[in-house]
């Protein structure tokens, strides 16, 4: 009864407010009619116990490591270890990009992210017509086992972790990592990392696809199967947000597309005959951070909750950590203006926070030079130095989910949650991610999101500082890293003297296991493993794949 | 009076397409009759796709850093094929510093993250109507 009395008391202090509100804003109207986050979510004045409804402590929130997670998956989180701080980077040669991560690692950063160019990503090599201008450009060119072995020579693998953004020809970038691993004799199963391995996500998103969808999670499963017998500390799969929300999604896409390409993973694997809790401990995510702050801690918080609940209502896992959504961060590319550039500093660091106060596992922190080219040394160093102040001087890594009981934030974490629910439902109602992609039903949402968001920019209903508002001409144009062609002409001649130092008919031979594995059901890291250490080169092996598989087409809708 | 035809091309193994789909779906809008070639074209198929379709402009969007052959590479395959009168316009992440040195190659212009639509469509008026 006591209860009852509370909530009437509140009623009428609410009541009284608003009293006092409309006066106000009769006086002096607000700033606009209406508040929207960025990603167009209604954002009142004020939150209270009468925005949270039932809200049950231990049921929504949980303790720390306790299900449903929304608190963290660790129960000290960042007290015990701080978070990895991990910048994605690579650029030019293998040599080049050896050298960014020793100084990396000489400066406090602990664990590898390697970029790939767009040649390695759509698995073709270097002196593919394709690649023309290309070589170096967006990130390291690698084409055979020789590159990797130049691009972790002196780093040892058993000790650092590293991660690899590639999707479609991940298999094959993960068979040559193995195969460094080896010759430098660290044993595999002390080997860890990450590949990010999502070929959903490529055909609405990254858009680096190389064969059709149905093929795709096949290849990923065989690397989830074998990455579960000889490498157990390797996460064969980083279920990626960020390129769904910088192709022009909302937050709401971002965390539903993500969870549903999740889905679709793991139903692949339970039809292929595993069970959830032998893969689901090795599954990690991977979101964007965006500006929007709050709508980005609860974008976090729901997603944790969200996984949660789906692995143990919908897949039966028993494991805790078949439960755990764990997750790398990057700050949002898409949001760095080659304006006023220094401004994206800022911009970073607020960002940064927000995946801080979401509780991530790792991050990586965007440079200011970015929306021009990749970051020269000293605006990599400015990045990994945010992450630093945030971690040592700022005190937001001190208290695990600070924000937690913020009605604010707590409400917000509930409409993400339901918001990403609706559309769950949507893709389960088209047949599952895969029939929703072959429907062509993500690429359209998101085409409407990042169209909506443009117009909004234009009329000035968002603002971004230095672009539509506080216009002002640069005085300078900013010093930018620059990729000559001597990188192209360089890696074309080293393609040339690996087909030359290796034994062409045991490649010959190793291909063709490769094809017939494709054909049928064996499982492809095998064969792929076998012809990555003869130095086959990744656009043979990806050409062998793509022999069986056939090459995926964009349908080109706008 | 016959619409005027836009090319909207994505060159090389470059995948971000957010910008070219925002600027056809404006185009479009905007009352031209627009043509997406899709990801992944080399400059032999933008130049062939252009003359299949008839185009008037051809506007090609670079994220890749691929820019200083892109450019030049397609407006030598245009004059070869005898097809100078095709207007050209780019955009994506392109140095300021790389932008006179592709003008000068015949590309009309060159337009930088953060543009507002509205200043394509002034471009598109002032040379094609």
């Amino acid at each position: 009864m006591c209860m009852d009395r509370r909530d009437e008391t509140l009623r009428l202090e609410a009541e009284r407010w608003q009293v006092g509100v409309d006066k106000s804003v009769g006086k002096h109207p607000e700033r606009k009619a209406s508040f929207e986050s960025l990603s167009d979510l209604p954002i009142g004045r004020l939150y209270t116990p009468r925005d949270l409804p039932g809200f049950d402590y231990v049921e929504d929130l949980g303790f720390p490591g306790q299900y449903p997670f929304t608190r963290g998956v660790q129960n000290t989180m960042y007290r015990g270890r701080l978070w990895t701080m991990r910048q994605f980077s690579g650029f030019g040669s293998a040599e080049d990009t050896n050298q960014r991560y020793k100084y990396l690692l000489d400066n406090g950063q602990t664990g590898l992210s390697v970029a790939f160019h767009f040649p390695t990503l759509k698995g073709v090599n270097s002196d593919h017509p394709l690649s023309r201008g290309e070589v170096g450009k967006c990130g390291v060119a690698i084409d055979s086992l020789r590159d990797m072995e130049v691009l972790f020579d002196g780093i040892p693998l058993d000790k650092v972790t590293t991660s690899m953004t590639v999707n479609h020809p991940a298999p094959v970038l993960l068979a040559m990592y193995l195969a460094v691993a080896k010759k430098q004799g660290a044993s595999w199963d002390k080997v860890g990392g990450t590949v990010q391995n999502d070929p959903l996500k490529e055909f609405f998103a990254q858009k680096s696809y190389v064969w059709p969808p149905r093929e795709s999670v096949r290849l990923l499963v065989d690397t989830m199967e074998f990455c579960a017998k000889h490498v157990p500390k390797w996460h064969p799969v980083s279920i990626s947000g960020y390129h769904i929300r910088e192709a022009g999604s909302t937050a709401q896409q971002e965390l539903a597309f993500t969870l549903a390409d999740g889905i679709a993973y793991v139903e692949a694997a339970v039809a292929r005959g595993l069970d959830v809790d032998s893969f689901a401990p090795h599954l990690s995510f991977f979101f964007d951070a965006h500006l929007d702050f709050f709508e980005e801690i609860a974008k976090f918080r729901a997603a944790r909750r969200l996984w949660a609940r789906i692995m143990k209502e919908r897949f039966g896992a028993k494991d805790p950590k078949s439960l755990w959504l764990r997750f790398h961060t990057q700050t949002a590319g898409v949001s760095l203006t080659a304006q006023q550039p220094l401004n994206n500093i800022v911009r970073t660091a607020v960002e940064a926070m927000a995946a801080v106060l979401g509780g991530t596992q790792s991050l990586h922190t965007n440079s200011f030079d970015e929306a021009e080219a990749l970051p020269t040394e000293e605006a990599v160093t400015v990045a990994l130095r945010t992450q630093q102040i945030l971690a040592e001087e700022t005190g937001v890594a001190n208290t695990v989910d600070p924000l937690a009981g913020s009605y604010f934030v707590e409400a917000l974490t509930n409409e993400m949650e339901k918001a990403a629910r609706e559309y769950i439902r949507k893709i389960d109602d088209l047949g599952g991610m895969v029939a929703a992609v072959e429907a062509g039903y993500p690429q359209s949402e998101i085409i409407r999101a990042s169209m909506e968001f443009q117009r909004a920019v234009e009329d000035g209903r968002k603002v971004i500082v230095g672009v539509n508002k506080y216009v002002k001409k640069d005085a300078k144009p900013l010093h930018l890293l620059k990729i000559d062609d001597s990188v192209e002409r360089a890696q074309v001649a080293r393609i040339a003297e690996v087909k030359k130092n290796r034994d062409n008919a045991a490649v010959e031979a190793a291909l063709g296991r490769v094809r017939d594995a494709a054909r049928g059901q064996e499982n492809l890291m095998y064969p792929i493993v076998e012809a990555v250490g003869e130095y086959a080169l990744l656009g043979e092996v990806c050409g062998a794949l793509v022999d069986v598989f056939g090459a995926y087409q964009d349908p080109a809708i706008f | 009076m016959k619409k005027v035809r836009v090319l909207i091309a994505k060159p090389g193994l470059d995948g971000h397409d957010r910008g070219a789909k925002v600027v056809a779906k404006f185009l479009q809008e905007c009352g031209y009759e627009v043509v997406y070639t899709g990801l992944h074209q080399s400059p032999e198929q933008i130049v062939n796709a252009a003359l299949q379709e008839a185009v008037d402009v051809v506007g090609i969007s670079v994220l890749s850093g691929s820019h200083e052959y892109v450019f030049p590479e397609v407006m030598r395959l245009l004059k070869e094929k005898e097809m100078e009168d095709v207007l050209v316009f780019g955009g994506g992440t392109i140095p300021e510093d790389d932008i006179p040195a592709l003008l000068a190659t015949g590309v009309k212009a060159l337009f930088r993250p953060g543009t507002p639509l509205a200043d394509i469509q002034t471009f598109m008026k002032e040379h094609v109507g």
